[in-house]
């Protein structure tokens, strides 16, 4: 989009570029998904975060045209594409596994979804360049590292310039050590592309460092949408608060020696507490030293037990201790 | 620790002279046999020996072709669409290959042949004088090989099918790839080591096919009628000559498929779900996938089912009817009575005879 096109687009900034409305699937044994109600920017990266069964990966396939919604719709720049068929949809799609060709090298995997042209080779280089593998046309596929193929894939997606980019796990293929490198590299490239982009995990942390704005899915509903920060800090629900971070889930009177106001839940994040002098007493039953600090298992006098993240030598196995909360999500 | 491995040695002496006994020997007293000057000449001097030659080899690949064409489809039919019956019908469909090729071609032989079941039929409805057709020369052949043969391509592709990773598809889909496309670019190449065994298996044993060539051939020479006739000649040699022609002929052959098969990995990289049977929606394609199925499973089932029927008649009390009068145990009975009839062969029947 360039030009008054993108001038026009500016001054309608609320207008979603991915639209997702009332979008249901019912599987059988009365397992439904949705409705689900999602309203993506364009040159966002939306990221769909849910334990397994919570229905992030037939979100993705809806929206990617494998399988067919039984209610709702979808629609992209305006158009609904709730019924065209993935193969017309233009949604460039990375799977879990790549899915790359394994009889086709490298340059036939990424030129496989662009159409026979005289720039054909310019823009299969083009697609290798920008995911930093120029010059691996001839190369076998089963050659490649894990997160050489992770790039292939990314690049075979994005050559036919699709509308919309999804991602399936993209990082829960590759070693821990390579991911939070790969995690950048991946934000950065779709970033410079521009490109609107949906992606499922089921890590927190792929979440919030690769989403622009995390939707979080549980038994097939949505439970929240917002930026990491809200997430963490203002947890709509008991879910949501505990699936996403670590979270301590305080009742009754504990609750309300922490600061809640006697009604409800109160979860407190373990960094949000500390040992003090006087508030909620209990026994430090393990330390888990994590090097920057360590996480105290303290076991309460209602036998309730709650993490406590603070220095290393803040505490000692077996001691006495009272706690007391820095800040408290009241739900 | 020593019992074990005397064991394994053991193990490792009695299969190497086993395969000396069952694989080298015959080789050998082939290859001894043929090693004779004259019948070589005899045998590169005689056009009919060569004719003989080629027709096992153009037979063989027709057969190729032709069990392809059955055994594809009907793998992709069964495999991928979801009707009724089709679990069943799929084992059943695989059937004629746990058959004695022998038995497939008397079945033929009941149905299709001159005093069959369909030719009389043909003949009664049309009032004619004499049978419609004869079942003989090549077409028989070819069309009793392509319909014993298909079950290898058929069993081979459901396998590879079966294997396939199911994101290949999805990611050919969203990459704008239509159903041909898909097809040409991801699911044959694919689908190729499976492809290729199935045409070696087909093309091996067209090439030494027997009993469909010695029964319907008539004047029609393929290399294994040949070597038997040329046997009951009594010139050995030639006939070990020949052998060993058709037994270079079956070598050339796998080398010329193996180097098709190529040298690609083409086992997914992850670890993949193979494609669902698919529920059809549309009711049409639905209706047309079950009679396909249904179809295909009778129609080639059918030579069987004939022979089924046919053991039911007792001896002499069918001749000129359409169908059987009379349908009964009798010939289960006399199985069971008459121990005779079975198991006197012994060592007598072995490979020399």
């Amino acid at each position: 989009m360039v030009g008054p096109a993108r001038a026009r687009y500016r001054r309608r900034p609320l207008t979603p570029f991915l639209e997702i409305r009332d979008i249901e699937k019912r599987w059988g044994h009365g397992v439904t998904v949705g409705p689900i109600t999602l309203d993506i920017a364009r040159g966002e990266i939306l990221a769909l975060l849910g334990p397994s069964g919570s229905g992030k990966t037939t979100m993705l396939r809806l929206l990617a045209g494998f399988e067919v919604a039984d209610g709702g719709r979808i629609a992209v720049a305006n158009e609904d594409v709730t019924t065209v068929p993935p193969a017309r949809r233009r949604f460039g799609m990375v799977f879990q596994h790549y899915a790359l060709f394994p009889h086709l090298d490298v340059g036939e995997n990424v030129g496989f979804g662009l159409p026979r042209s005289p720039d054909h080779g310019a823009k299969i280089s083009g697609a290798l360049g920008l995911v930093d593998l120029a010059g691996f046309e001839r190369r076998k596929v089963h050659e490649l590292s894990g997160g050489q193929q992770q790039r292939v894939a990314l690049a075979r997606a994005l050559a036919p310039e699709p509308r919309v980019l999804l991602l399936d796990e993209p990082l829960s293929n590759l070693d821990p050590s390579l991911r939070e490198r790969t995690r950048r590299e991946l934000r950065e490239v779709i970033k410079r592309i521009g490109i609107t982009t949906v992606f499922v995990t089921h890590e927190q942390e792929e979440a919030f460092d690769l989403g622009d704005r995390v939707a979080v899915l549980n038994t097939g509903h949505l439970e929240q949408t917002g930026v990491a920060d809200d997430l963490y800090e203002h947890p709509a629900n008991l879910f949501v608060a505990t699936f996403v971070g670590r979270a301590n889930v305080f009742r009754g009177d504990s609750a309300r020696v922490l600061g809640g106001n006697g009604k409800g839940v109160v979860v407190v994040r373990p960094e949000r507490l500390r040992f003090a002098d006087a508030g909620l007493p209990g026994i430090v039953r393990e330390r888990r030293y994590t090097g920057a600090g360590a996480f105290f298992l303290v076991e309460g006098d209602d036998h309730e037990r709650f993490e406590v993240l603070a220095e290393p030598d803040a505490a000692r196995v077996g001691q006495r201790v009272y706690v007391e909360a820095t800040r408290v999500i009241a739900l | 620790m020593i019992g074990r491995w005397r064991r394994i040695d053991l193990a490792a002496v009695a299969l190497t002279l086993l395969l000396g006994w069952l694989v080298v020997y015959p080789i050998l007293v082939v290859g001894t046999d043929a090693a004779d000057g004259s019948a070589i000449r005899a045998f590169v001097t005689r056009p009919g020996e060569w004719a003989a030659l080629w027709a096992s080899v153009w037979i063989s690949l027709l057969s190729v072709i032709l069990a392809a064409a059955i055994g594809i489809p009907l793998a992709f039919l069964f495999e991928w669409f979801d009707f009724p019956g089709r679990k069943t019908l799929g084992s059943l469909i695989a059937l004629p290959v746990v058959l004695p090729p022998l038995v497939g071609v008397i079945a033929f032989l009941f149905l299709y042949g001159e005093s069959g079941f369909v030719a009389r039929a043909i003949q009664a409805a049309l009032h004619l004088q004499n049978a419609p057709w004869r079942l003989q020369g090549a077409v028989a052949i070819l069309l009793v090989h392509a319909y014993s043969m298909y079950v290898y391509f058929y069993l081979f592709t459901r396998a590879g099918l079966a294997k396939l990773d199911v994101s290949m598809l999805e990611a050919a889909q969203a990459l704008g790839a239509d159903a041909r496309t898909t097809l040409w670019r991801v699911i044959v190449p694919l689908l190729r080591p499976s492809l290729v065994g199935a045409a070696m298996l087909t093309f091996m044993t067209a090439l030494g096919s027997f009993s469909a060539p010695y029964i319907f051939g008539g004047g029609f020479r393929v290399m294994t009628t040949q070597i038997v006739a040329t046997k009951l000649n009594g010139d050995l040699s030639l006939a070990m000559v020949e052998t060993v022609a058709l037994a270079l002929v079956a070598i050339a052959g796998l080398v010329l498929l193996r180097r098709t098969e190529g040298d690609d990995i083409l086992v997914a990289l992850g670890k993949g779900i193979a494609p669902r049977p698919r529920p059809i929606r549309r009711a049409s394609v639905r209706r047309l996938a079950t009679v396909l199925g249904w179809g295909f499973a009778v129609l080639l089932l059918l030579p069987h089912l004939t022979l089924l029927l046919v053991s039911l008649v007792p001896y002499g009390a069918w001749t000129t009817e359409i169908l059987p009068p009379v349908i009964n145990f009798t010939n289960y009975r006399r199985l069971f009575r008459r121990p005779s009839d079975s198991g006197r062969c012994g060592i007598r029947c072995g490979w020399r005879r």
